[in-house]
């Protein structure tokens, strides 16, 4: 199996990308489906933005602007954010813990494109007779009489590409567990890998209650279940705890990994081991247990009672701990470091003030009864985009600045990376900080307009015009990405020349087998200890042998195409429509026959032999 | 699982050894089924017993039932054994997000 050196046809390429279950092409993929759907969700981020510019608007109208803002939502979280953080765990992790590949590589494919058809199964709602448009909270009281067929796409695209996501979070759980390569013990993983450990932990527990409430959804909506039509005896305040309890967890899986990128930057550009490495583990496992136990503080206003609203106002005040630990370590690593200012580490550095801020009004929500004034204005809208847009969203073009040259093996140009980083940072800062100040004047959230001489005027055309300096940034990024991809200059093993962890100690792209031979790892950082005792390369911690690999497989494709198909017919089934029923069990008999021949074919994989590893050896005249 | 983590080459240790493994294994075994059906039978007294009110009968029995999965996952399903401290950590981390959420709602929503 030398043949991935050739040079390939586009369709022997897309073939191969179908078919993949190799962790590096996945991440690839993940890549680009979350990126495509990045862009979707920030088009419709502009609309919202171009509907509020100026009073009165009529842009778009009153049902499309619900439509917009639910989508804008449940796009960037479920099918943006989420697969771009999958896309780095992918890519980074099995590197970082010196593993060939994840425990499942079949599964890990099959993850992906159920995330995959889910996403497009969701955004085809926009052709065909309405996006759902009762947020991306989707409250059963708005949802369940949500007209047309929009909240039927929310409930099984993201059923489809939530199973998705629970089986790549269980995927990277027993990789950790059980994949590390000598000597990596759990106190020398690197924080990345830390984080994606815990952030996989609460994808196994908070995935499951949102299964739960969409098939509460699905049967109230599609077969006439009455679990939150009040009239029926049912409780509709079921439903927004059933989502909180998967939601409020939901946000620390999209903050973990994007602590973790930006502690491997503070490490690596202040030249300089992580500072109190082992109160950041601490300080991560923490916020994952916390992040189970506040889920009420986006309810203070449905009616819990007193006691109930002090305790969990309390338990939210308390992730403040944890998280200030986290930032006086990022600070305490720069300090004395000889810091590089590339452009991953300007993200890094803009990062923390940003997030403070976020941070510091999120403790005024959490004061409950304060919260009783800022709820649905403004202000949370400021608040949570301080977090998502200012934690997540730069930890993603931070990562994708930084680990672009390990996945593709050419940099980006480091002048359009920072051109991305002003404008991009600059366009958020003004957007969002003025909508503080919108919502504490009294501008609720989720209107589509608002009238003249309410005072809202020029914030809000600050806001828009903030909104397209972020554009600029975006589109500056794919120029990036354009040009570097043409002009191709291919680089080494680690680029930005001041690598750590092992993922720097191998060629970009990593050969598809990862490691000739699995490294002896002798502490944190284990790649830069190397490094500082001379050392070109990691020392082996076994002798070269055959690398046992699995065969590539379209059955995650078939599998995942099967329940897309079979969604459809469950959908149209309401409208009695006579082909329904049919194309629900072909759906079905599509996932299932995929299924059954995944179980009965003998898949052994293959071996690379001892011997082709060594020609390549002669061949490249240098050692990988 | 276990009791394969040998190192010693001597394939007559292994079998001693493993032999008297399997003794007490088959000991624990012994003891915590007669322990078990010793508790069902505890728990069909508590509830047949005349004089005592469901307000302690129910509770009594749920916790009869507890000790009895602990039981179950401890020896039967071989969690004591090494080589599983991470599905302890993640079966009672479960449990734990599972009962947080039962006492929330019971608390708060149906009550």
């Amino acid at each position: 199996m030398s043949t991935y050196a050739q040079k390939k046809g586009f369709g022997a390429t897309l073939w191969d990308f179908l078919t993949t279950v190799d962790h590096k092409k996945i991440a690839i993929l993940y890549l680009i489906a979350g990126g495509f759907f990045f862009l979707i969700g920030g088009i419709e981020a502009v609309f919202i933005r171009i509907q509020l510019a100026v009073p009165n608007n009529d842009f778009v109208s009153a049902g499309a602007f619900n439509e917009i803002i639910t989508m804008h939502g449940t796009t960037m979280i479920f099918l943006a954010a989420m697969p771009l953080v999958f896309a780095f765990m992918n890519a980074v992790m099995p590197l970082q813990i010196g593993a060939r590949d994840v425990a499942f590589p079949y599964v890990n494919a099959l993850g992906f494109w159920l995330f995959f058809f889910g996403g497009i199964f969701l955004n085809l709602s926009w052709f065909l007779g309405g996006a759902p448009d009762a947020g991306w909270t989707s409250y059963a009281s708005l949802a369940i009489h949500s007209k047309g067929h929009g909240v039927d796409f929310y409930v099984l695209g993201l059923q489809i590409s939530g199973l998705g996501t629970l089986i790549g979070g269980i995927n990277f759980l027993v990789t950790i567990i059980n994949m590390r390569a000598p000597g990596m013990t759990y106190m020398r993983m690197p924080l990345f890998t830390w984080t994606t450990f815990v952030t996989s932990a609460l994808i196994l527990f908070a995935f499951p209650p949102l299964t739960v409430g969409l098939v509460l959804m699905m049967f109230d909506r599609l077969f006439g279940a009455n679990f939150f039509e009040v009239a029926q005896g049912g409780n509709t305040v079921i439903w927004e705890h059933l989502f909180w309890i998967f939601g409020h967890p939901e946000v620390y899986i999209l903050i973990l990994p994007a602590f973790g990128i930006f502690s491997e930057i503070f490490a690596m550009f202040s030249r300089k081991r992580l500072f109190g490495y082992s109160s950041m583990v601490f300080a991560t496992v923490l916020i994952g247990f916390l992040g189970f136990m506040v889920w009420a503080h986006h309810m203070f206003t449905t009616g819990l009672g007193p006691v109930a609203n002090a305790i969990f106002a309390v338990a939210t005040m308390a992730i403040g701990v944890p998280t200030g630990i986290k930032i006086f370590n990022w600070l305490f690593t720069m300090w004395g470091g000889s810091v590089k200012f590339t452009t991953p580490m300007h993200y890094a550095f803009a990062f923390i003030p940003t997030f403070v801020m976020g941070g510091v009004t999120g403790i005024m929500l959490a004061s409950a009864a304060a919260d009783y004034q800022y709820h649905d204005t403004y202000f949370v809208v400021a608040h949570f985009h301080y977090v998502i847009v200012g934690g997540v969203v730069l930890a993603l073009l931070a990562g994708t600045h930084l680990y672009w040259p390990k996945m593709f093996g050419t940099m980006l140009n480091e002048t359009m990376g920072k051109i991305t980083f002003w404008t991009f940072f600059i366009g958020f800062h003004m957007t969002f900080f003025i909508q503080h100040f919108l919502g504490l004047w009294g501008m609720p959230r989720r209107v589509f307009t608002y009238l003249p001489g309410q005072g809202f005027e020029t914030s809000n055309m600050i806001s828009s015009i903030g909104a397209a300096f972020m554009s600029v940034g975006v589109i500056v990024l794919l120029i990036n990405i354009i040009v570097t991809s043409v002009k191709n200059v291919r680089v080494g093993n680690d680029p930005w020349g001041d690598g750590r962890t092992l993922e720097w100690s191998i060629p970009s792209p990593p050969p598809f087998y990862n490691f000739k031979q699995l490294p002896l790892v002798r502490g944190l950082d284990a790649y830069w200890i190397e490094k500082m005792e001379g050392k070109k390369e990691m020392t082996p911690a076994e002798p070269l042998g055959d690398i046992h690999m699995p065969n590539s497989s379209f059955l995650p494709f078939t599998t995942s195409l099967g329940l897309f198909i079979a969604a459809f017919g469950a959908m149209y089934h309401v409208d009695d429509k006579g082909w329904a029923l049919p194309v629900l069990f072909i759906g079905l008999l599509v996932t299932f026959g995929s299924m059954l021949l995944r179980s009965v074919k003998d898949d052994h994989g293959f071996h690379i032999h001892k011997e082709e590893l060594m020609n390549e050896d002669d061949n490249k005249g240098v050692k990988a | 699982m276990a009791n394969q983590q040998l190192n010693s080459g001597n394939p007559r240790v292994d079998l001693e050894y493993r032999r008297r493994k399997s003794a007490e294994e088959m000991r624990y075994q012994v003891i915590s089924f007669a322990l078990m059906i010793f508790l069902t039978l505890v728990a069909f007294a508590a509830v047949a017993a005349k004089g005592f009110t469901a307000w302690f009968t129910i509770p009594f029995i749920v916790l009869l039932a507890a000790v009895q999965v602990v039981f179950q996952l401890f020896y039967f399903m071989h969690m004591s054994h090494k080589g599983h401290e991470a599905p302890t950590l993640f079966l009672f981390s479960g449990l734990f997000v599972g009962l947080v959420m039962i006492w929330a709602f019971s608390t708060i929503i149906w009550w």
